[in-house]
């Protein structure tokens, strides 16, 4: 990372701190932030969180473990999530993400080739009586087919 | 987002009523506390998350508690898989849970309110924020809420980061204080020591609902629907094999039977009662009703027709499990991959009845000794469906084909 990086990060921090106050509690609303833009949370990051709230980085670092949506390595730029619950399994999540696999050349679990894409599979989104159901980043596609599944992927930037 | 069943469409004698935001917080600073809470009582109102405690306790054991700060919570984790009402109540009806929620804190002696909604219902967070903002305008919410002097009150919206755990309401605390979402030891309950270690309400999105019709309406008038030990109506969460998927308000008491007709379900074999920590019910129990002395759920019913192979829906709720253990506990983080393993077994055809039921064992171990309600209620999909698809998954080889 290069020191003017790492002094943005560092800035973006110190404005969320700012924001949401230096209390534990602050932590997940200022991880929650840093992944939505960056995507991941970068080592650097969760050091300057922990300095900027008191503790220790590895509590930061446990904490990332934990969260399903909080991820310390650099995934693709926009994060597909393919639910993978029961109902949505009976409505055809498994023609869904062999469409996306063979169209995008990558598997669940892994990022396209060209980082636009990670795909990913996702517990019960709450959209049972709408399934089969993906979310792309935070927007949700529901009822859909192999087809407009690839077809929203594809208008995506 | 299309919904299939638009809100003029929707039919209910609770809920789904006539509303405007702010009648009920009008009418509530108006009363006495103990009154409201009188009046809770009296409806007999039973959490809606699923475990049924009556929310009047919880409320009276939070207003006599002595804290400087108190905290209301409202649980919009919803996670259990084929759950979503309180997507559609927060879409739909926010007048209501964000009123139960003054409610609650005008009761208590709360200033803030917390609304913990799961981060897979980000898209939700914009309206929901701009809805609060209109309340600020109309005085429902900020100082002198309704013109009482000295009742000061605000909401927050705090999202979660994808952690099923996470609706057990101290993990939801862990959650809140910037930690792991790990359960706590109870006692002490939140209700004394929560929230940064304040008194602490944490009610289900559907039971604060509830809670604004009660004031409107009066406890007596809610406790007319329903049975006399479940009382009010129930938001079912309906998914699965019928023609009808959707939330649907019916009375406590509704036959599982008469819920399948309403929802146009043909040739069913199977219902989850409860979600995956719920139970799986065969055709001989379809008479059973809907209720917390019956068939409790939090909602969550899905439909499984004939053509489905309930190994394979076991097998889906159990590797759910194994992901979503928190893995502070052994009997809940090995319990579930020992299930998940023994229904691999089965899928290969690779078992004896004596580990099977071994594992059965196991499963009751579960209930009684793991730490929260994950661990306790994981087992009961995996008992219920051996117990009751016995012969097609157990005495057919290979779990039956099933065209699938």
């Amino acid at each position: 990372m290069l020191v003017v990086e790492k002094n943005a990060l560092t800035e973006e921090i110190e404005v969320l701190v700012e924001k949401f106050g230096s209390d534990r509690s602050s932590l997940l609303k200022i991880l929650h932030e840093i992944q939505k833009k960056h995507r991941h949370i970068p080592d650097f990051a969760q050091q300057e969180i922990a300095r900027l709230l008191d503790i220790h980085p590895v509590e930061v670092f446990s904490v990332i473990s934990f969260y399903a949506f909080l991820n310390t390595e650099s995934k693709g730029r926009n994060l597909v999530r393919v639910c993978q619950t029961i109902t949505c399994d009976l409505l055809g999540k498994e023609a869904l993400c062999n469409a996306i696999e063979r169209e995008f050349g990558c598997k669940f679990g892994e990022s396209t080739k060209d980082n636009k894409f990670h795909l990913e599979y996702a517990n019960c989104l709450g959209l049972c009586d709408q399934g089969p159901a993906m979310a792309v980043n935070e927007r949700v596609y529901t009822k859909l087919t192999p087809e407009k599944a690839v077809e929203i992927l594809n208008e995506v930037k | 987002m299309n919904t299939e069943i638009k809100k003029t469409e929707r039919q209910g004698a609770v809920l789904f009523t006539e509303y405007e935001r702010g009648i009920a917080i009008k009418k509530a600073v108006s009363m006495n506390r103990e009154d409201i809470l009188y009046e809770i009582k009296m409806s007999k109102l039973k959490g809606r998350g699923g475990a049924g405690f009556p929310a009047s306790t919880k409320w009276m054991l939070t207003a006599a508690a002595v804290s400087d700060k108190k905290y209301i919570v409202c649980n919009a984790d919803e996670g259990e898989p084929g759950t979503f009402k309180d997507r559609v109540l927060l879409a739909e009806y926010p007048e209501l849970v964000f009123d139960g929620m003054v409610i609650a804190g005008y009761v208590i002696g709360a200033k803030e309110g917390i609304v913990y909604l799961r981060g897979e219902y980000e898209y939700m967070l914009a309206s929901l924020e701009d809805y609060l903002q209109a309340m600020r305008d109309e005085n429902l919410l900020g100082k002198n809420i309704g013109g009482r002097e000295g009742f000061d009150y605000d909401i927050e919206i705090r999202l979660g980061n994808g952690a099923y755990i996470c609706g057990e309401e101290t993990a939801l605390i862990e959650s809140l204080e910037g930690h792991r979402g790990e359960a706590r030891n109870r006692p002490p309950f939140p209700v004394t020591t929560g929230f940064k270690g304040k008194p602490t309400v944490v009610n289900n999105v559907e039971t604060l609902a509830c809670v604004t019709k009660i004031v409107q309406n009066g406890g007596e008038w809610f406790r007319a629907h329903g049975t006399d030990k479940s009382t009010g109506s129930k938001l079912f969460s309906v998914s699965g094999d019928c023609k009808k998927p959707g939330v649907y308000e019916l009375p406590w008491g509704t036959k599982i039977s008469e819920l399948l007709k309403i929802v146009g379900a043909e040739n069913t074999k199977a219902v989850q009662v409860g979600g995956a920590s719920g139970h799986c019910l065969s055709k001989d129990q379809f008479d059973r009703t809907l209720a917390y002395e019956d068939a409790g759920t939090g909602g969550s019913i899905m439909v499984f027709n004939e053509s489905r192979d309930m190994l394979k829906v076991l097998k889906n709720f159990m590797e759910f499990f194994v992901e979503e253990s928190c893995g502070q506990c052994t009997p809940c983080r090995i319990g579930n991959t020992k299930l998940l393993e023994g229904v691999e077994m089965i899928e290969r055809n690779d078992f004896t009845f004596s580990y099977i039921n071994k594992l059965k064992e196991l499963g009751r171990t579960m209930q009684v000794a793991s730490k929260c309600g994950l661990g306790q209620s994981s087992p009961n999909s995996f008992i219920s469906i051996l117990e009751n698809f016995k012969d097609e998954i157990l005495n057919k080889g290979n779990g039956g084909s099933n065209g699938k």
